[in-house]
């Protein structure tokens, strides 16, 4: 290849081609291609899953089944931060739907939404094990534990 | 053959072994509701519908995926069964648009039949349903997402007749769709439109789009034929109205092709009624083409043909036959070509 | 000064998140600034289990726990107790009876009516270092296994001993492995599955966390009992520290001869994989786990055929839970008899449980089957929050019930849980208070499994939605007493009908309520009230303008930023806009905020 066509190709669909190279001979390789390609891309957009139906030859449509089945996966771009509202029983009965409300408020957007400016992304998840410090978020993966709904503006700030 | 002897509703029967609980009901006139089921495809006890009781058994098994056992007492219509039943009915009831009277599925609709038959009326659970857009861009099949009761069936005869896998479920839990990737309209995917998911679903949520409004099944006289399209002969329904094809409908016991057809023959007899079909020969004179009679014309043809086989020799004609035409008409057309032309130049279109 | 001593530090992911990691490094310093290298070992360890009081820190062998330990405290603890051999007495656990700081571990209540079988190295060795495990006698069982036992003996110990799936169903695995061993085939799969999905659980991923080595062994054992030479560690990606440490494991069980071919020169192959689920409750189920690990969506399918004959990619498969599996090195060496002895007559061996929710001491506790209810949230747990009184303990997950006061006294073991509207399972202990309302409760747990749900079957799919639908209804007071009618025949129906463990399981919740706390409901219903206080649609707070001494605190507290006034008026509650949090009724000092 010609030192200018290199220049065209996206390091991200090289790295995409690795992957799917190296699940070629595996049994069972969907998921796992998925995750790794979420973490190159940062979310599963269109393209990626054509490509990775056309390198598999697993139908686009049972890829699309998969990854609108399992939480992981995003078909959309994540905000600079991401935080993860614990709504775990032990969360639940510790005032997390109170946090969430909060959160709600404060950054304007709902459940799986990203703010406008791009900020922050807002999910809830099942659980994060943190139970002992109920109730919790995470940003980012840092956990916030032992939250108080007037504690959120403050932790927010932390985060541009 | 090993027989299994089992008791339904106290009446005691022989089934082979291997045979469902369903079958068995089947086999003896015993009516079982289904609506997932199909016995062209992989069973996956979805709907619940079908669910029995059983001596010995936990809960209430489906039928249509338990096998029968030596001895096994079933009971099919018993007030547990079928309180079961009415709710299941109920919930899907509840999550579908109630737009019966004019609803292309009405007569032929499975979850109205059962609806009526358990005294559904769709009163017992308010709340959401589903609202989503209805695909109808493509001139061949309406599909509309919320009259899906999810059963799967279309996802696996596009999967497992077709071998296409255009369909498939997305997300979960009571926001489950089928539809292609993305849930983009039909034409937008890679659907060719064989049809063959309307053949099996058994509500109003994918139809022919040409029959819409064009008669009802009961006024309607289904005349099975073969298909003239190509050589495969699969054959089919045609949908008679006052003696008029309003569409075609698949007939499950067609011994080629069973429900399965493409998308010409499905979709294509709308060119019976064409405006722009040829009636008679027609005939090119001064550049403008009059139509005439079949003596005139097979003459003029005739007279052609000799005299480039006089001037020209007989290779310089050739044939091209059609899939359109039966077998046998392919064989006169080469046997022509051969014998009464005199040369080997013969081909056909589904050479390739 | 002790010679050799160790301090381990809780590295759990309930320590971590309370700031466990930088102490490691502060501790690391400090000891080499005091010149003790040589005597003193920092290991970073797994769960400790006391969560609720984390980061806790463990000093041996004094046996010495500090908790609730910062960073500025190090020095102190270096300087008094590693040094001086003199207890730092503020960071010690006050016992919740004599409010004493209790300085010896073992006597603190909340571990000295525990039983640690599972969780014996948990907490105490290092789960990235392989000679930690070794040296307290690891892979001695799979070494007796390969040397001295034949496959069918390895059975008939497990079937003996009793052990019965942890996983929450409670089926013997003894018998369990038999199905898949005497199923003939080229290829067979044993799989351990560590989707732990119940909200409010962390058995499992304490286990791995903290002591991976085991699950292995275990996992080793089975393989060579039922002839499977590939195993797969089915593992939530929610718990990153989980894969991390296992993952680290297997290679270094690779490197030391554990696993791959030839293990011990016995000529037993074995290989073992680590799957990164991809969030989905559902996924728990054993038909939905392999479609998961076959690249397909995690929908259930119907059995038979049981895995042990038709599992993953058609071959005979063997899945048990993380805790099962761990189970198994400690009844191999130790015996089928010895393991008998713990539990009750039909449920044998301990249990691990996650405490969690308004009790005292939250956290990872192991007791042995047939300890009661009482034990283990008043004797282990310390009691309830605040001085509290205790209203429901939620068993089992979403699969599960809340149980009443009365029952407390309930043994813990499959069937008596099982009678009583709750179960086991994976072994989420979740006590609620006076604060907490049993409808929505019930709500909470069926909003779950309807999220949950992979949408199959028609009863689980669309019922869970509507059982979601009449108890929300019910905690907004717009709900009449026929629909708790509605409800109890709907989750029968769900119950009886739905195709898999999910769907047929997620009514508990609600018929555990409707059981115990039906009068809950009818006070939403009837009177519109809710007695704990929670269902905002049924609050109202308001300021009394007598009371108030228009201090500001609560309009300066408030989140939704909707209470008015200044010095000269008093504070008002925009209605519209407040979210009902009650944060003004917890910061007024005046008692000028009611609540109705």
């Amino acid at each position: 290849m010609c030192t200018a066509c290199e220049d065209l190709v996206d390091p991200k669909e090289i790295k995409l081609d690795e992957i799917i190279a190296k699940y070629q001979n595996e049994k069972g390789p969907l998921i796992p291609i998925l995750q790794e390609a979420q973490e190159v891309y940062g979310y599963l957009p269109a393209h990626v899953l054509k490509h990775i139906s056309k390198a598999t030859r697993i139908p686009l449509s049972r890829i699309y089944g998969v990854v609108t089945f399992y939480a992981q996966f995003r078909l959309t771009p994540v905000g600079r931060n991401l935080i993860n509202v614990c709504m775990g029983t032990a969360c639940h009965v510790r005032g997390g739907a109170k946090v969430l409300e909060t959160l709600e408020k404060e950054l304007k957007i709902k459940d799986g939404a990203t703010t406008e400016d791009g900020r922050f992304t807002l999910e809830i998840v099942a659980c994060i094990g943190a139970c002992g410090l109920a109730p919790v978020i995470s940003i980012n993966n840092e956990v916030h534990g032992r939250l108080l709904p007037e504690k959120i503006a403050g932790i927010l700030a932390k985060y541009e | 053959m090993e027989w299994f002897t089992i008791t339904i509703d106290g009446r005691e029967v022989s089934v082979p072994k291997g045979t469902t609980v369903l079958e068995a009901c089947r086999m003896n006139n015993i009516p079982i509701p289904t609506l997932c089921h199909d016995p062209e495809l992989t069973p996956s006890g979805a709907c619940r519908l079908c669910v029995v009781q059983i001596e010995g058994m936990r809960n209430l098994p489906p039928s249509c995926v338990t096998q029968v056992a030596q001895g096994m007492k079933i009971e099919t219509q018993n007030p547990k069964v079928r309180a079961a039943r009415k709710t299941i009915l109920e919930l899907l009831v509840a999550n579908h648009p109630l737009d019966c009277m004019t609803c292309e599925k009405m007569g032929n609709c499975s979850l109205a039949e059962y609806a009526y038959e358990y005294g559904v009326k769709g009163d017992v659970f308010a709340g959401e349903k589903r609202d989503l857009p209805v695909d109808d861009a493509n001139p061949f099949i309406i599909r509309d997402p919320n009259k899906c009761i999810l059963c799967g069936k279309c996802i696996k005869a596009c999967t497992e007749i077709q071998g296409k896998s255009r369909l498939d479920f997305s997300f979960r839990g009571f926001n489950t769709q089928v539809g292609p990737a993305y849930n983009i309209p039909l034409n937008e995917s890679d659907c060719d439109f064989c049809g063959s998911c309307v053949s099996v679903c058994p509500v109003g949520a994918l139809t022919e789009k040409q029959m819409a409004g064009k008669g009802r099944p009961w006024e309607v006289t289904k005349v099975q034929t073969t298909c003239p399209f190509c050589g495969v002969g699969c054959n089919f329904d045609l949908n008679v109205k006052d003696g008029k094809v309003i569409g075609v409908t698949s007939n499950p016991q067609a011994p080629v092709n069973g429900k399965a057809l493409c998308v010409k023959g499905r979709f294509g007899m709308d060119m019976i009624y064409s405006s722009r079909r040829i009636t008679t020969p027609l005939i090119r004179k001064d550049g403008v083409l009059v139509p005439a009679e079949w003596d005139e014309a097979l003459d003029l043809v005739a007279s052609k043909f000799r005299e480039i086989k006089d001037a020209y020799g007989a290779n310089a004609l050739a044939s091209l036959s059609s899939a359109h035409c039966t077998n046998e008409e392919n064989y006169l057309m080469q046997k022509f070509m051969r014998a009464v032309i005199g040369t080997n130049n013969v081909d056909h279109c589904a050479r390739t | 000064m002790a010679e050799n001593q160790k301090i381990l530090v809780c590295a759990g992911t309930g320590c971590a998140s309370s700031g466990a990691l930088p102490i490691i490094d502060i501790l690391k310093e400090e000891i080499k600034r005091q010149g003790l290298e040589e005597t003193v070992t920092i290991v970073g360890t797994g769960c400790q289990g006391f969560c609720e009081k984390g980061p806790t820190i463990v000093i041996e062998p004094q046996h010495v726990l500090y908790t609730r330990v910062q960073g500025e405290d190090i020095a102190e603890i270096v300087a008094s107790d590693v040094m001086k051999g003199e207890r730092v007495e503020r960071l010690l656990l006050l016992d919740t009876e004599t409010q004493k700081p209790v300085t010896k571990m073992s006597d603190i209540r909340f571990f000295a009516k525990q039983h640690r079988i599972v969780l014996k190295n948990c907490g105490v060795i290092d789960p990235q270092r392989i000679q930690d495990y070794t040296a307290r006698d690891g892979y001695k069982a799979l070494e007796k296994v390969l040397k001295e036992m034949k496959p069918n003996e390895v059975i008939e110990e497990v079937k003996k001993s009793g052990l019965r799936g942890r996983g929450g169903a409670g089926f013997p695995t003894g018998l369990k492995w038999s199905f898949c061993q005497q199923t003939p085939s080229d290829k067979k799969y044993i799989i351990c599955n560590a989707d732990e999905g119940d909200p409010g659980a962390f058995m499992d991923r304490s286990v791995l966390e903290g002591d991976p080595h085991s699950v292995i062994e275990g996992m080793l054992i089975g393989a060579f009992a039922m002839g499977v030479d590939e195993g797969y560690v089915y593992c939530r990606a929610e718990y990153p520290l989980a894969i991390k440490h296992l993952s680290i494991a297997i290679k270094q069980a690779e490197e030391a001869g554990f696993l791959g071919d030839n293990i011990l020169n016995s000529g037993f192959n074995f290989r073992l994989k680590v799957f990164a689920g991809a969030g989905a409750f559902v996924c728990g189920e054993e038909t939905a786990l392999m479609a998961s690990i076959e690249g397909k969506r995690g929908m259930p399918r119907v059995r038979p055929p049981f895995p042990a004959v038709s599992g993953l990619w058609g071959k005979p498969t063997n899945i048990n839970n993380v805790e099962t599996w761990s189970n198994i090195p400690h009844i191999i060496r130790h015996g089928a008899e010895w393991y008998a002895q713990f539990g009750t007559e039909k449920s044998k061996g301990t249990k691990i449980f996650a405490l969690t929710g308004k009790v005292n001491n939250t956290g990872l506790v192991e007791v042995p089957m047939g300890t009661t209810l009482r034990e283990i949230i008043f004797d282990i747990g310390g009691g309830i929050q605040n001085g509290k009184a205790f209203k429901a303990v939620q068993i089992g997950g979403p699969s599960g019930g809340c149980l009443p006061e009365n029952m407390l006294d309930l043994s813990v073991d499959y069937e008596t849980l099982t009678n009583a509207g709750a179960m086991v399972g994976s072994g989420g202990l979740v006590i609620m208070d006076e604060t907490t309302c049993m409808v929505d409760i019930a709500r909470f747990f069926v909003n779950f499994s309807q999220k949950e749900s992979c949408g199959k079957c028609t009863p689980c799919r669309e019922g869970n939605k509507r059982m979601y639908d009449i108890l929300d209804k019910i905690t907004k007071g717009e709900g009449k007493i026929e629909d708790l009618d509605t409800l109890e025949n709907l989750a029968l129906t769900i119950k009886e009908t739905s195709l898999c463990g999910l769907g047929q399981n997620a009514p508990n919740p609600v018929l555990a309520t409707l059981k115990y706390f039906r009068h809950e409901f009818e006070a939403h219903i009837l009177e519109h009230k809710c007695p704990a206080h929670v269902c905002s649609a049924l609050l109202s707070y308001a300021i009394d303008a007598d009371k108030c001494k228009k201090c500001g605190l609560c309009a300066k507290n408030c989140p939704a930023n909707c209470i008015k006034g200044d010095k000269n008026t008093p504070y008002v509650i925009n209605q519209d806009e407040c979210i009902k949090c009650g944060t003004c009724l917890d910061k007024c000092k005046f008692g000028a905020v009611t609540r109705s």
